[in-house]
């Protein structure tokens, strides 16, 4: 009953889907011309980074992004404060194979030069921030799950993501008393598509990429302390 | 026009998922099912036929050549959003399931009104 309900209920929403997008036709140029288009158009100019979405993440939606993340902070103090136990959980008492910890600890220093690049070349590359220190958090899931000993100080990564949160905030109040408006670009933007260039991106990018890897590893920490 | 068809198909899976499922870490995946529908919608809609990503990284590259990267920052975020929100959901699974010994929500009757 409740699944011939689930299926009615999907057909009127399939219907409405498709009948929208019957009208967006697909692969056609729908950019708009105010805004994208001028993204497109003068942002290297502008922001002085060859990768558009990062001009548009870090530099035109800026502000957004401190928003962005302020609410993944939430979410990683929400997640603490709910699994929050006087006496924290063993992790689980299976050990991995010999296999599975030698290559862990081979591919463990890998991972994290991985995503120490990917978010220091944010401004020339596809990705960024966000994406380098989730790439940096699943190195270290990968250690907790080879070695059930493993241990991170949740000392050390509350300072980093402290450190990580006050400098982009600064960097921000920087473009208030040098430059025009929070987050403004004060720094020389030098040659487009090298690795010194495109002003505060960067910067932000790398303290973004430190607060989200130590964030998603305090989260994981947690959450597998938890279980049984 | 596949792609539209695929993140149809993920939304449609999610939203089914979420209705008909009684296994509360299901429901978890379902929402994530529909959020990654969600983003492969957005970046569909900014794709311009036989262009490129918006990254200048060639100088023979022109501003003419590449796709909408609009709905790609946005989807940057989303993606972000998305796993605070998992996790948030999976943190409030793990209590229930401390509270209760159960994933099913037909057996966690504080769920009911």
């Amino acid at each position: 009953m409740r699944k011939v309900f689930a299926m009615l209920f999907l057909a009127i929403i399939g219907f409405y889907l498709f009948n929208t997008f019957a009208l967006i036709p697909f692969g056609k140029n729908k950019m708009n011309a105010d805004v994208a288009a001028s993204y497109l158009n003068s942002g290297v100019q502008k922001t002085g980074a060859v990768n558009i979405v990062t001009s548009i993440v870090v530099n035109y939606r800026g502000f957004d992004t401190l928003g962005e993340v302020t609410v993944l902070f939430l979410a990683a103090t929400g997640m603490g404060a709910l699994l929050f136990r006087k006496k924290p959980m063993q992790r689980s008492r299976q050990n991995a194979s010999v296999i599975v910890k030698t290559g862990a600890r081979i591919l463990f220093p890998l991972i994290i030069i991985l995503g120490v690049y990917v978010f220091v070349h944010g401004h020339l590359t596809p990705g960024g921030g966000f994406q380098g220190g989730a790439i940096i958090a699943s190195g270290f899931l990968l250690m907790f799950m080879s070695y059930r000993t493993y241990k991170v100080n949740h000392k050390v990564l509350s300072l980093f993501e402290t450190f990580a949160g006050t400098s982009f905030v600064l960097l921000g109040l920087f473009g208030l008393i040098w430059g025009t408006s929070f987050l403004a670009n004060i720094l020389p933007f030098g040659e487009a598509n090298t690795l010194f260039s495109a002003g505060i991106i960067p910067l932000i990018y790398i303290a973004v990429g430190i607060k989200v890897g130590s964030e998603l590893t305090a989260v994981l920490d947690t959450m597998l302390k938890t279980v049984k | 026009m596949i792609y539209y068809i695929g993140a149809f198909s993920l939304i449609l899976i999610g939203i089914y998922a979420v209705l008909v499922k009684r296994n509360l870490i299901k429901i978890v995946i379902g929402l994530s099912l529909v959020d990654a529908g969600v983003h492969l919608l957005l970046i569909a809609i900014g794709y311009i036929k036989d262009k490129t990503a918006p990254i200048f990284s060639n100088p023979s590259l022109s501003a003419g050549d590449m796709v909408d990267p609009v709905p790609q920052a946005l989807v940057l975020t989303a993606i972000v959003i998305g796993v605070a929100v998992t996790a948030l959901a999976l943190t409030i699974v793990i209590r229930l399931y401390d509270h209760h010994k159960t994933l099913n929500i037909n057996k966690i009757r504080e769920l009911k009104w």
